[in-house]
């Protein structure tokens, strides 16, 4: 097939910005910086089995208020990314298609979502013993 | 009226050659991994401080290696078959298109095996 360029029917100019299609891309978009995430998440196993030294080189890096941000941000993403899918696959299974659904589990995603984040987050100081 | 020849409904695979297995491992992996990733998250967030004795001592935890290593095998399949859908939608051409693709899988398969290994070292070592 030749790849020449068509134009594209313009969308993003066209219609206004509803809930249900920021979710969309969204799912897409903290899919794609999960997948980035996840190779920190890498760094930070391989640093651990390669001994002291490599582990505090990445904690030093990792343990401070950018790493907190960036874990605090990862952690919403997840938090987005798995509510939301979830949503797909009760649509999966053929639910929820009803447009008023579609509106309210769309609004329970994103406050679930934050909500989720801020438990984890209380969770995992607790678990550290550190409140 | 079906136009599937009767081998075709026996095999079940479809004109993509592969059926549905794309679809089904993705929504798989997507069910393994909601307990999965929100045990690895708090368990993440529990160790932002630790030190290294800490989180060896953690890692040796069978039950914890076994839980890293499901994560990680369920999260880079998952990751896999959605960042190689995220190409096929935005890259158009044939040969960038493949070449990506390879390279995606490759990259899965690398860093999965060395984190499961690094892991695996870990909960075996002294």
């Amino acid at each position: 097939m030749a790849n020449t360029s068509r134009p594209l029917s313009p969308h993003l100019q066209v219609y206004r910005w509803k809930l249900h299609m920021a979710l969309s891309i969204l799912h897409r978009a903290t899919g794609v910086a999960l997948g980035f995430g996840t190779l920190l998440i890498a760094w930070w196993i391989l640093a651990t089995a390669a001994g002291p030294d490599a582990y505090n080189a990445f904690h030093a890096l990792a343990g401070g208020i950018i790493g907190r941000l960036v874990l605090f941000g990862f952690t919403f993403a997840l938090m987005l990314h798995l509510l939301n899918g979830i949503r797909h696959l009760f649509w999966d299974a053929g639910y929820g298609f009803e447009l008023a659904t579609v509106q309210k589990s769309g609004v329970a995603v994103v406050v679930l979502a934050a909500v989720f984040t801020v438990a984890i987050w209380i969770g995992g100081y607790y678990v550290a013993g550190k409140i | 009226m079906s136009m599937r020849t009767p081998l075709g409904k026996v095999r079940g695979l479809g004109s993509a050659k592969e059926g549905t297995e794309h679809w089904w491992m993705q929504r798989l992996t997507a069910i393994a991994l909601v307990p999965l990733a929100i045990w690895f998250v708090v368990s993440l967030v529990a160790l932002i401080d630790a030190g290294h004795a800490t989180m060896v001592a953690w890692i040796q935890n069978p039950f914890t290696a076994a839980l890293l290593v499901l994560f990680l095998g369920a999260g880079f399949y998952h990751l896999k078959l959605g960042a190689q859908v995220v190409i096929e939608d935005y890259v158009h051409a044939e040969g960038l298109k493949t070449a990506s693709l390879i390279a995606l899988t490759f990259a899965c398969w690398l860093v999965a095996l060395v984190s499961i290994i690094a892991v695996l070292k870990i909960a075996f070592g002294g």
